[in-house]
């Protein structure tokens, strides 16, 4: 690079992740995606696409599901972050991943997770979406293998299940 | 990627210093949904991000009668604040069809708006809400109508060292309705083909139309407002032959090219098609609001 060159120091991140404080050194100009697996050794949330499309990198950051390769890891300093990791209970399976393989809801599972953070983020907040909400709300996450419909049973039936 | 610093200021004059110091290789950041993509697709490289979302005036949503968006202020709060989505069903016509949730907890309608996309879906409601641009910098403050924002694909009226505060839509008049829509070949998560927002403001006789607006996405290098096809509405009545005749007029407005989405032919008969829809579905605003 020929411009003036800005040192680039990493910066301290302080946020609660999974609900523990956690504290890490990030590059700038580095995503929370790529933070959460290189950093942190969080490797259950997935890079697709790395721009916004795909939704396999889904977190929830302060209750709001967000794409994290599109958030920088300095940006998270002081909040919430909850991933894939912490969705399970100590023993056992959230009801929504119990859902997803008892419908059998994926096949090379790249996708899983972002659609399993997003899919709690909607039965947080709506218990009993219909099927068109279903999948309005999970519009912003891809798969390629299962052509969505056993996503979306799977979403149904741990809401059914949950009542 | 280029290595650039994360700046996260307070105020409105720290964002300036740094803004005016990098020039060209600093520029603000909101939700990051367009910046941080073409980075890392090289577009640019930077310096330095400045993150506006510390700064009290670009993350605040004020409703008094008009509207305030802080220019950082991501779509879902606009789309999720009931008393706004009452008052404003055009501006949130366009907020929540941006990208899907997780881009809605982060996308701004200021970016959207300095990101200057020809497709952009968040500007021409803008623009039939006659908004104002409120943009700061070494100089003090200047406001900008959002019509004349966008100077060309990517481009802005932004000089060095300025940014974009908020924006101000103002109350709309007793009879005032508005909408938005766009064709995408998909049912979400796609770049217009071709986008059209309306609004009008019906006379005391509940039947004739004051005034209207007309603004026109993906036809032309910026989101554009359909002067001719605007001022035709005025005194004319409120009717389906009216609608019809406005999207004949702003079809002649656009300048539209083709692409891998669509073809010219195909972009002009859709500014036809979407200006009667959506004079239509602001008739009925407009009535709900007399
Ligand atoms: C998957 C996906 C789907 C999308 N779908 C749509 C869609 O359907 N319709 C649509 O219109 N767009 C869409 N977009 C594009 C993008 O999300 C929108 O343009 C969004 O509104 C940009 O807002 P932001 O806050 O993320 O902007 P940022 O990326 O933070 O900023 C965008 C630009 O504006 C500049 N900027 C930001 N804030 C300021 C300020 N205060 N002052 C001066 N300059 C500023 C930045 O420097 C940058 O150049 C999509 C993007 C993705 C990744
Ligand atoms: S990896 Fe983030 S959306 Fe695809
Ligand atoms: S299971 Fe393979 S992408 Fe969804």
């Amino acid at each position: 690079m020929t411009q003036q060159e800005t040192p680039v120091r990493k910066v301290p991140v302080a946020c609660t992740l999974n609900g523990q404080q956690t504290e890490f050194l990030a590059a700038p100009y580095q995503s929370l995606l790529e933070a959460l697996r290189e950093v942190v050794g969080l490797t259950g949330t997935k890079e697709g696409c790395n721009d916004g499309n795909c939704g396999a990198c889904t977190v929830s950051l302060d209750g709001r599901i967000v794409d994290s390769c599109l958030v920088l890891a300095a940006e998270v300093d002081g909040r919430q972050v909850d991933t894939i990791e912490g969705m399970a209970p100590p023993h056992g399976l959230h009801p929504l991943q119990q859902a997803f393989l008892e419908e059998a809801a994926l096949q090379c599972g790249i996708c899983t997770p972002g659609f399993l953070v997003a899919a709690r983020a909607l039965l947080e907040r709506e218990p009993h979406p219909d099927e068109h909400r279903i999948r309005l709300w999970l519009a912003g996450n891809l798969c390629r293998c299962t052509g969505y419909d056993k996503i979306v049973r799977a979403v149904q039936r741990a809401a059914d299940e949950t009542t | 990627m280029h290595p650039f610093i994360y700046v996260a200021p307070r105020t409105l004059d720290e964002a300036v210093a740094v803004l005016e110091q990098h020039g060209e290789r600093a520029r603000p950041f909101a939700g990051g949904t367009d910046v941080l993509v073409q980075l890392r697709g090289g577009r640019f490289d930077l310096d330095a991000i400045v993150d506006m979302k510390g700064v009290p005036e670009a993350t605040t949503l004020e409703l008094n009668g008009s509207l305030r968006i802080g220019a950082a202020v991501p779509c879902y709060q606009v789309y999720e604040n009931s008393a706004v989505a009452a008052a404003f069903p055009g501006l949130i016509d366009a907020a929540s069809l941006i990208g899907g949730i997780q881009i809605q907890s982060r996308a701004s309608l200021g970016g959207n708006l300095c990101n200057a996309s020809p497709s952009a879906d968040g500007i021409c409601p803008l623009i039939v809400h006659s908004t104002v641009a409120v943009v700061r910098g070494p100089q003090g403050e200047r406001r900008v109508p959002v019509e004349e924002f966008c100077t060309g694909p990517g481009a802005t009226v932004l000089e060095r060292g300025e940014l974009l505060v908020a924006l101000e839509v103002p109350a709309p008049a007793r009879g005032f309705g508005a909408a938005y829509q766009r064709f995408i070949p998909r049912n979400e998560m796609d770049i217009a083909v071709a986008g059209v927002g309306s609004a009008l403001t019906l006379d005391t006789d509940g039947t004739t139309i004051a005034s209207g607006r007309i603004a026109l996405a993906a036809v032309g290098p910026t989101p554009l407002f359909a002067a001719k096809a605007s001022a035709f509405l005025a005194g004319k009545p409120a009717t389906p032959e009216t609608f019809a005749e406005a999207g004949e007029i702003a079809s002649t407005e656009a300048t539209p090219i083709g692409d891998m989405r669509g073809t010219a032919e195909h972009r002009v008969e859709l500014v036809k098609v979407l200006t009667r829809r959506t004079l239509a579905v602001a008739l009925g605003r407009a009535q709900a609001n007399r």
